[in-house]
């Protein structure tokens, strides 16, 4: 397994907000984590990436127990996320974005290889090279965002809510591409509310419900259950 | 477990009465007119005079500016006004005080090479001191920091606030202990002698006890020092801020801090390093003030600080090139204030420039609204 994760109870405050789940990721895979606003999907991914602290519970990466290590650490492990909405560094250009997505890489011909192949899935970020994060449209700032997560090679790239205000083509564009970035080696783990289009790209899937987990199975599976179609896919 | 999601209220906006209003904008402007009266009469009566202020002027700016840097780029990362960096600028002078005084650090080039022109052994050996002096304030901010802030770095900001003021008071009345930096005025001696121009039909080179014509401007190297030194820190602070690794870090760790540590920037060490960058900075203008200003005692620190603080306020916190924009001012009005309103009102000035900033755009002449986080 690329990912372990051992019921994990997470609270903010007084607030329970994951009630101990588990799930993995094996290499190559893409996993999707679906389920409403407010389920826990979010806390999941910054738990897993060392921005919040559980309570107890494991987080196991390639063997290794990284439950606590911090998020500057966990970067330098081979796990990248993308944050929820985005959060691109809005007074820095594009190029600035990208080079402090490839912070832990030193060597400057790498960093710049990298660049290039950001670019080719998104030569539209290349047009846009010299502008300030904050002045690019919202596809465009997912696309840096995704990209940004790409530069510093991660084997697991966590993805929070990508297609988070995007029109429906912008959608497709965005979940082919996470396609492509899976198809060349890396692992993925996607959240999403948007549980159609997650499920038609992953391969397996947890359905989330007030910090726990409900369901899980082949995305295939999950998109046949009767609970999930009413519940999550509008059917 | 349901969140419950309670709907926001909508902030309640004050508006002030509009009649009040009206006064207020009406007093400002009459403000304006009086002070360009002022300067304008003196710019026509005396204009010598008036170039010789303006010149004053600078020479303050430009050392405030040093400082004002400081205290703009640690409020960038940390949203911290750093007090204590008006004390970092007094140990500053006092460590280039006991450098030149006890060990003749600024002769060191000629004591190992006696035959070494001499204008070169100075410049070299008062190089030193100023980067001896730049190297104890970095170790003494950063050890702040790591003492002082960090551990509240989660804390409410009033409480790092708080702090701050605390550091500054300690590290004034330790200096004021006999044993340390004692409370006398100490007159300062130069690395290096002032060499003066004065300019009336051409330039000439004052002789010792020489005193200049009445209509001549005069001009020194130390001057000429602090101007060609701040603008290369100001260059240096460019390059570092737009073109070097850490210096992106840092404008993005001053952005937004958990995203920094998902790209596995070292949030700490790049407050660390801002806070060393800024002390060096305020090492330097010590050093530079000390020397402009040839006595030092240890509360030299304490008005020099909280003018570039009114200046980074006034060019807009958080923005390197409002403090520098925001001190040139500060140092104008300050000289104009000492020759045209009075000497005394030369430190009440910089508190009224900064009621009026607070009063009319508070946000400082570069900066943006700041977007208040819940």
């Amino acid at each position: 397994m690329l990912l372990e994760v051992k019921d994990l109870q997470v609270y903010y405050g007084a607030i329970h907000a994951l009630h101990g789940i588990s799930f993995d990721i094996a290499e190559g895979e893409i996993v999707t984590l679906i389920g409403a606003n407010g389920a826990g999907k979010s806390t999941t991914l910054r738990t897993i990436s060392g921005l919040i602290r559980p309570r107890s519970g494991q987080v196991i990466y390639k063997g290794e127990d990284i439950t606590f290590a911090p998020a500057e650490q966990i970067v330098r492990k081979g796990i990248s996320q993308v944050p929820e909405g985005r959060k691109i560094f809005a007074p820095l250009t594009v190029k600035e974005n990208l080079e402090m997505g490839a912070y832990i890489i030193k060597d400057k011909a790498e960093t710049n290889r990298l660049m290039e192949r950001v670019f080719k899935s998104f030569p539209r970020l290349k047009e846009r090279i010299n502008q300030l994060g904050g002045t690019l449209s919202g596809g465009e700032q997912q696309m840096l965002a995704t990209g940004r997560g790409m530069m510093s090679k991660p084997n697991l790239l966590l993805l929070d809510e990508p297609s988070m205000g995007l029109s429906p083509i912008l959608v497709q564009e965005i979940f082919s591409i996470i396609k492509e970035i899976n198809a060349q080696g890396t692992s993925i783990l996607l959240v999403e509310q948007n549980a159609q289009m997650a499920l038609s790209i992953a391969h397996r899937a947890y359905v989330l419900e007030t910090g726990s987990i409900l369901l899980s199975g082949p995305a295939k599976e999950i998109a046949e259950n009767p609970q999930v179609k009413a519940a999550y896919l509008g059917v | 477990m349901q969140l419950q999601i309670r709907p926001k209220k909508p902030p309640i906006i004050v508006r002030p009465n509009s009649f009040l209003a009206w006064i207020g904008r009406a007093f400002m402007i009459l403000l304006a007119l009086v002070v360009s009266y002022i300067l304008i009469r003196n710019l026509i009566e005396k204009p010598l005079f008036f170039v010789t202020n303006v010149i004053n002027g600078l020479q303050l700016g430009f050392v405030y500016a040093l400082i004002a840097l400081g205290y703009t780029m640690v409020y960038g990362i940390v949203k911290l006004i750093n007090f204590a960096h008006g004390d970092v600028f007094m140990v500053g002078a006092f460590v280039s005080f006991f450098a030149i005084e006890r060990f003749d650090l600024h002769q060191w080039p000629l004591k190992i090479f006696p035959t070494m022109n001499s204008f070169i052994a100075i410049g070299i050996g008062t190089i030193t001191t100023i980067l001896l002096s730049m190297l104890v304030c970095v170790l003494m901010a950063v050890t702040i920091e790591r003492v002082a802030y960090k551990p509240l770095r989660d804390a409410p900001r009033i409480a790092a606030l708080i702090t701050a003021i605390g550091v500054s008071f300690f590290l004034e009345y330790f200096g004021l202990l006999d044993f340390v930096f004692s409370a006398r005025f100490i007159p300062y001696e130069r690395p290096f002698d002032v060499v003066t121009w004065y300019i009336s039909d051409g330039i000439h080179r004052m002789q010792s006890g020489e005193t200049p014509p009445d209509n001549a401007i005069v001009v020194s190297n130390i001057l000429i020092i602090i101007i060609l030194s701040t603008l290369a820190v100001l260059l240096f602070l460019q390059f570092l801020v737009h073109r070097t690794k850490i210096g992106v870090a840092m404008r993005a760790a001053s952005f937004d801090k958990p995203t920094a540590r998902l790209m596995g920037i070292q949030v700490d060490q790049v407050i660390s390093f801002t806070f060393a960058i800024g002390a060096a900075f305020a090492g330097l203008g010590g050093v530079l003030y000390a020397i402009a200003y040839p006595s030092i005692k240890t509360l030299m620190g304490v008005y020099p600080g909280l003018k570039a603080f009114v200046a980074a306020v006034l060019g807009g916190i958080g923005s390197i090139p409002g403090a520098f924009v925001g001190a040139l001012i500060m140092g104008q009005a300050e000289s104009m204030t000492a020759s045209y309103i009075s000497t005394p009102m030369r430190d009440a000035i910089a508190f009224t420039i900064l009621i009026l900033v607070l009063l009319v755009r508070p946000t400082g002449i570069f900066g943006e609204p700041e977007k208040e986080k819940a």
